[in-house]
């Protein structure tokens, strides 16, 4: 607690903000969340080894996929390569639902749905980083561009032929047949987890240059036509 | 009073499939021909069939029975790939009901709406596709002509016979030789493409003869990705690549085959190897079509890929004029996607949508060096226009290098089975 009081009062006086910096969140809570929800695969602090999962002290300000000696998912080391790195905001997104970020992440955990004690957690999370350099209290206004997706944007009912003309695009790359050589494959998602995934593109929240440029000149209602389309499919 | 699909969707059979249009009125089904099975015309006519699912009649006329492509055919010369995963066959567009003839276009009748072939027969269209890639300008490069040298100087920019051929001319040159490259002018295909080939020259010699020199003859002053493939070459292949811009005479290169010899800048070389790729302009029966202009390209229309000249006739790929898009495997293949929505449009009636293009060049620069260009665009009146772009950027690190190769795996994998089903 000590140091993330001193850090939040010398940015405070080093930026000259006019608003203390807002805390993440309530760190004793998100210990106890921790023991419930992630210690089973996940150890942290003094001695933390890999298990299950990667060790998660220092988490934030690391690139996805690093943690020496553990064997990743090839889609988390992927993300890593392309440029995911664990902030504030994308530990808040993959906590709330891990395959939306990181489609074929090995994490069998279902998400969690709270912002809330996402908050918690990650302020728990947080005591164990000793690399501020992302840290969220640095940055308050960090805290306002939430990733979680307005809900009418989910409730749009996309056209399934617009969206099959669309998706002619994303089979130059991405193999029908749902092979993954390289290239993962895109077949067979839930439609609400392919908008929410597109939107992290859009948003540029999922590293990756191609994507991105393909996401970004989508419209909200092109994104639903697609996940119409891709629902359609077997 | 003509029967229109509108009309008969609209009394009361839109329950069954929108797509399939029934054979009634003894009326054929209309008739598209596609001219080239290569990345355009493949895709084009694999996607025709396939959304309309039995309602259009698909012609595919291709000279050769298999395709081998170019993009990954520089990955053959460095050695990463066999000659034969770039060979594609065309049984599997064929099994998606399309008609497959197997013989060169040698003329078009706009009038009559009829192409005809080598072997004599003639083929009528509803709406023709070109999608014939290129041809090479004659007298392009003093001294060098395709049909008398390109045996002795190959171009291997259509890729077949002669890329073995210019594998092997690099196999069996002597040790500390020279491999010369006089590079095109734009527009050509594949603007990365003569770079990447360097990169994989580099590899190749590196391994075997390692002392060998390669010189770039080159008549522009920039070209795609220079900063990331001069980089490289000074990364990996240091010393092993020269090259020579305009200002130094890259542009002005006479070639002499009989001797091997090179003359830069009023300076005679003795070259090993000497891979000419000279400029460019639209495949032959384009122009045969007279769907072409002066600048040897055929102008199209920026939101459907239908050339000017005539609105029966469509272009695709390389062939085209149609704005910032290169001339790519890719290109073509989104090109294609969008004239075959168009076309079903207008014989079909379905929905037409607006046209997005897209486009992505990866190249290998060395073993797990992969780097890519790429770009969204979108219709103007005037062009195809850039929309938003990216490229890879110096000093990237090895993972993200090692990924991006990995990556262009997965792209070719991709494209060919969206091409050749
Ligand atoms: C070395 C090299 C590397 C490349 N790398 C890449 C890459 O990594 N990525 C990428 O996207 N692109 C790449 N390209 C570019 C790509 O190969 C072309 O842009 C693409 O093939 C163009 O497609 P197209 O349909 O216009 O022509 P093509 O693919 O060339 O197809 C034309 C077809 O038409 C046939 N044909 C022509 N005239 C007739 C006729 N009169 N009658 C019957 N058949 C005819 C030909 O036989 C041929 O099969 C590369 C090119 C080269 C040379």
């Amino acid at each position: 607690m000590i140091r993330q009081i001193f850090l939040a009062l010398t940015l405070a006086a080093a930026t000259a903000l006019p608003v203390a910096a807002e805390r993440i969140g309530d760190a004793a809570r998100g210990a106890t969340l921790f023991d419930r929800q992630c210690k089973a695969c996940h150890q942290i602090g003094d001695g933390a080894t890999n298990r299950v999962g990667p060790t998660l002290s220092n988490i934030f300000g690391r690139k996805a996929g690093t943690v020496a000696g553990f064997k990743y998912s090839k889609s988390i080391t992927r993300m890593g390569a392309d440029g995911l790195t664990w902030t504030l905001q994308t530990l808040d997104a993959y906590i709330e639902n891990p395959k939306a970020l990181v489609s074929g992440t090995r994490m069998n955990y279902r998400g969690m749905a709270d912002a809330s004690a996402r908050a918690d957690l990650m302020a728990f999370l947080r005591d164990y980083s000793d690399q501020p350099a992302n840290i969220p209290e640095s940055e308050p206004t960090a805290r306002k561009s939430e990733p979680t997706l307005d809900p009418a944007i989910l409730a749009i009912q996309g056209d399934p032929e617009y969206g099959a003309y669309l998706s002619s695009e994303c089979s130059t790359c991405h193999r029908r047949d749902g092979a993954d050589e390289g290239i993962p494959a895109i077949t067979q998602w839930p439609p609400e987890d392919f908008v929410v995934a597109m939107h992290a593109y859009k948003s540029k929240l999922r590293p990756h240059p191609v994507m991105q440029m393909m996401a970004s000149r989508l419209s909200n209602d092109e994104i639903a036509a697609l996940a119409a389309y891709f629902a359609t499919l077997e | 009073m003509t029967l229109n699909r509108r009309h008969f969707i609209g009394t009361g059979f839109a329950a069954a499939s929108l797509l399939s249009v029934p054979m009634v009125w003894g009326q054929a089904k209309p008739r598209v021909v596609v001219i080239g099975g290569g990345a355009g015309g493949a895709t084009a006519a694999r996607y025709l069939a396939k959304d309309s699912a039995g309602g259009l009649d698909v012609t595919l006329i291709e000279a050769n029975p298999i395709y081998t492509t170019c993009f990954f055919s520089n990955l053959y010369l460095g050695g990463f790939r066999e000659f034969e995963s770039l060979q594609h066959g065309y049984d599997g567009i064929a099994a998606g009901g399309v008609t497959i003839i197997n013989d060169m276009a040698t003329g078009v009748d706009r009038a009559a709406k009829t192409v005809t072939l080598a072997g004599g027969q003639t083929v009528p269209y509803d709406r023709l596709i070109l999608s014939p890639g290129i041809d090479f300008r004659d007298g392009a490069v003093p001294g060098w002509s395709a049909d008398a040298h390109a045996e002795i100087m190959p171009h291997a920019y259509k890729a077949g016979p002669q890329t073995q051929l210019l594998k092997s001319m690099i196999e069996s040159m002597p040790q500390g030789g020279t491999f010369a490259m006089i590079a095109p002018p734009n527009p050509y295909r594949c603007p990365p493409g003569p770079y990447e080939r360097i990169s994989m020259v580099a590899h190749a010699l590196k391994q075997n003869n390692p002392t060998a020199k390669i010189l770039v003859l080159d008549p522009k002053e920039n070209f795609s990705k220079k900063a990331l493939f001069e980089e490289g070459w000074a990364k990996h292949y240091d010393g092993m690549v020269e090259w020579v811009g305009p200002e130094f005479g890259g542009g002005a290169v006479e070639v002499r085959p009989d001797t091997m010899e090179i003359v830069v800048d009023g300076e005679i070389q003795k070259v090993d190897v000497c891979n000419v790729i000279p400029g460019q302009m639209a495949g032959k029966i384009a122009a045969i079509a007279g769907v072409t202009d002066d600048s040897g390209w055929a102008p199209v229309h920026p939101d459907s890929m239908k050339t000017k000249a005539d609105d029966n006739i469509y272009v695709l790929g390389d062939s085209s004029a149609q704005g910032d898009m290169p001339k790519s495997g890719y290109s073509a293949n989104s090109q294609a996607k969008v004239a075959s929505m168009t076309i079903r449009g207008e014989l079909l009636g379905s929905n037409v949508f607006p046209a997005k293009y897209s486009n992505t060049c990866w190249s290998l620069i060395a073993p797990d060096d992969g780097v890519k260009v790429g770009a969204s665009y979108e219709p103007t009146p005037e062009k195809i226009a850039s929309v938003e772009s990216f490229i890879s950027a110096t000093g990237e690190d090895a993972a993200l290098r090692k990924a991006t190769y990995e990556e262009s795996i997965g792209w070719y994998s991709g494209i060919t089975a969206d091409m050749f089903g």
